[in-house]
């Protein structure tokens, strides 16, 4: 089920290191207010030359190592495998420090801001676990952080609030809006409008203005370099399906990376109240233009789903892309599908999920019975975070 | 384009805002959101009668990233009231306060129309200015050739953070006026002027002949006429906002003005 060719003189320039203009085809850019160029362009410097500097890779290859815990490993999934007459594997973001893939972006940006002399980093966060993050590299970096979260987010996700004051970062309940994710969004730009002298804005996902999807994905890119070489390991060859969810995308932008230039296929999997890329159209929003839920005038829609984290009406500008030129296909779910494949991974293979990559399982387990993951076919997914922090919310829905 | 020189008593941003530059006036250009409340758009003859020289109509945005929590207020309870870009202009049709109208709104409103399109639509209204804070330079080559191709003048924002070799470029490319964001931060009333809206406005002078206007922090008298000693004119919106959000009478919110007015003359 591999894809049969790729167009070799795109495949060269798909997911290159250097971004000169920050465009993906049409997409991404930078559109925010004049008051934040000086420092996006800033930031596109530093990134560059820190990451020409072997002191500063070294200190975040040894970071990775040692405080994050990498490499995580590869883990064959034997009964489920069984059960569906497929070969799984997971890639397991979800033991590494704080529980999540989000823990790669915010050491290599703590870093940065650090090596640009800022004392304070602002961050989004929707499920929380890019504020827990965020906090947690704040924490070792000794700089001060204030995470915007929307309010509803607040109430649902109340124990990742409580570990990131912890930490010793402040939450910020936001308000306006839907009171989710797009509006923490909002919150933490008109915060760093104002404090960009001496903030740095830590965004989590692949998403934003340039430099920041450019930055967000060759940090995340470790997983998906990772999980090919354990994978090639493994099979002496690549998987036919690489499947990952997508809310802004930053774990399924550092899985594709991995995998970008072989011939599997690409699958990128959003929630069904979310979907960018089936629903949405394109827009310019938070700095990039990529595909937003929108209404006819261009207002943007509210998301919705059982997941905080993939509850955001856009989507990283180069997943619009590779959806565009075809190299990755994506697709969506519902909220039951992802609760029945939430407690199947529980159940089979004693690994609870978070919500956000149970989307990818719930994906995999209807293409398999609908054939289009045909019988015998390997399948590499990317378990972005591990479940502890959607526990309380889903013990609401279920009676066992 | 041909609107405007089929009216006559369409007022054009740049020349009216030049002509009064260039009489020694100090300008004053006033915000209202677009939609919010159903008699809107009497507000602009009470700001013409009390001396602004130009009105920039907000159209509301879902996620007004620019916007303090006053603005941030009127743009969502407009939306409530149904406010759409359409229902707006198709409403400003039918005004004629007797000076230039610009409207400020976020760009992604615009692109979901065609920026032609919305170039059309805001001449057809009368509208002959437009502010995108979120559409900065490197963005708005083909919104500023529309915005020529039109005789529609795109007014650029420069900020505290802007440099200089950038600057100059704002200042070359911004029609109708320059907006000098008085201060690092959204939009809202503050207590003190910033030091740096006076430093920015001098900045930009010294590149252009375009009238430069401080917007951003600038709520009361006093502040406006400070900031005129260095810049041609002040943008005032969310302390003219937050009145009308709270059912100030026409009477006050002319006085209001006027008070500024007075100040600046």
């Amino acid at each position: 089920m591999a894809i049969d060719k790729i167009d070799t003189d795109t495949e060269s320039h798909l997911m290159a290191d250097h971004q000169e203009d920050g465009k993906f085809g049409d997409f991404g850019g930078r559109f925010i207010p004049e008051s934040l160029i000086p420092a996006c362009r800033d930031l596109e410097e530093a990134f560059y030359e820190a990451f020409a500097d072997k002191t500063f890779t070294d200190t975040l290859d040894h970071l990775l190592k040692t405080y994050a815990g990498r490499p995580t490993p590869l883990t064959y999934c034997g009964n489920l495998s069984e059960k569906l007459g497929i070969k799984l594997f997971l890639k397991r973001e979800d033991l590494t420090h704080t529980g999540s893939h989000k823990i790669n972006n915010v050491l290599g940006q703590a870093l940065l801001a650090k090596r640009m002399g800022k004392k304070r980093m602002i961050a989004e966060t929707g499920a929380g676990q890019h504020g827990v993050a965020a906090a947690t590299a704040a924490a070792i970096f000794g700089l001060e952080c204030v995470v915007f979260m929307g309010a509803v987010d607040v109430s649902r996700q109340a124990l990742n609030v409580f570990r990131m004051k912890l930490l010793g970062a402040k939450v910020v309940p936001v308000t306006s809006g839907s009171a989710t994710l797009k509006d923490a969004v909002n919150e933490a730009l008109r915060d760093w409008v104002a404090s960009v002298e001496t903030t740095h804005y830590c965004i989590g996902s692949a998403m934003g203005p340039h430099p920041y999807p450019l930055i967000v994905r060759q940090l995340q890119r470790i997983l998906g370099d990772e999980a090919r070489e354990q994978y090639r390991e493994v099979a002496g060859e690549d998987p036919d399906f690489v499947v990952a969810c997508v809310g802004g995308g930053s774990n399924a932008i550092g899985t594709f990376a991995g995998f970008v230039d072989t011939k599997s296929r690409l699958v990128g999997v959003e929630a069904a109240g979310g979907a960018a890329m089936h629903n949405g159209i394109p827009g310019v929003v938070h700095g990039m233009r990529s595909r937003f839920l929108q209404d006819e005038s261009g207002q943007i829609l509210e998301a919705e789903s059982i997941s905080a984290g993939l509850d955001y009406p856009g989507i990283g500008p180069e997943h619009a892309y590779l959806g565009e030129i075809g190299r990755a296909q994506y697709s969506f779910v519902g909220d039951e599908e992802v609760i029945a494949a939430f407690r199947v991974l529980s159940e089979t293979e004693g690994i609870i999920p978070a919500l956000e990559p149970a989307h990818a399982l719930a994906y995999i387990l209807r293409s398999v019975k609908e054939g289009t993951i045909p019988r015998s076919s390997s399948v590499l997914m990317t378990l972005s975070g591990r479940g502890d922090k959607d526990v309380a919310q889903i013990m609401e829905m279920l009676e066992l | 384009m041909a609107e405007v020189l089929s009216n006559p008593s369409v007022r054009d941003l740049a020349v009216s805002l030049r002509d009064g530059k260039d009489a020694g006036r100090k300008l004053l250009v006033c915000y209202i959101t677009g939609g919010l409340h159903s008699d809107w758009r009497e507000l602009l003859y009470v700001l013409a009668d009390a001396g602004a020289d130009a009105v920039e109509i907000g159209i509301p945005f879902s996620d007004p990233v620019m916007d303090g929590p006053v603005i941030q207020q009127a743009s969502m309870e407009a939306l409530t009231g149904g406010a759409t870009p359409l229902s707006v202009l198709s409403e400003l049709e039918k005004e004629n306060p007797g000076i230039p109208l610009a409207v400020m709104t976020y760009y992604n409103l615009v692109y979901r129309m065609g920026e032609e399109r919305f170039a059309e639509r805001l001449l057809q209204s009368g509208v002959t200015g437009a502010i995108l804070p979120d559409l900065p330079l490197d963005e708005a080559s083909g919104w500023i050739k529309t915005g020529e191709e039109h005789n529609l003048s795109p007014v650029l924002l420069a900020a505290p953070t802007t440099r200089e070799e950038r600057l100059s470029e704002i200042a070359a490319k911004s029609k109708g006026f320059v907006y000098a964001v008085g201060l690092l931060g959204v939009t809202g009333e503050r207590e003190e002027l910033s030091s740096s809206a006076s430093v920015l406005a001098g900045a930009i002078k010294r590149h252009t002949d375009t009238p430069v206007l401080v917007g951003v922090g600038i709520s009361t008298p006093e502040q406006a006429k400070e900031v005129c000693r260095v810049a041609d004119g002040v943008v005032v919106g969310s302390a003219l906002v937050r009145r009308i959000l709270e059912n100030k009478s026409r009477k006050e919110i002319g006085e209001f003005v006027g008070g500024i007015r007075e100040a600046l003359d």
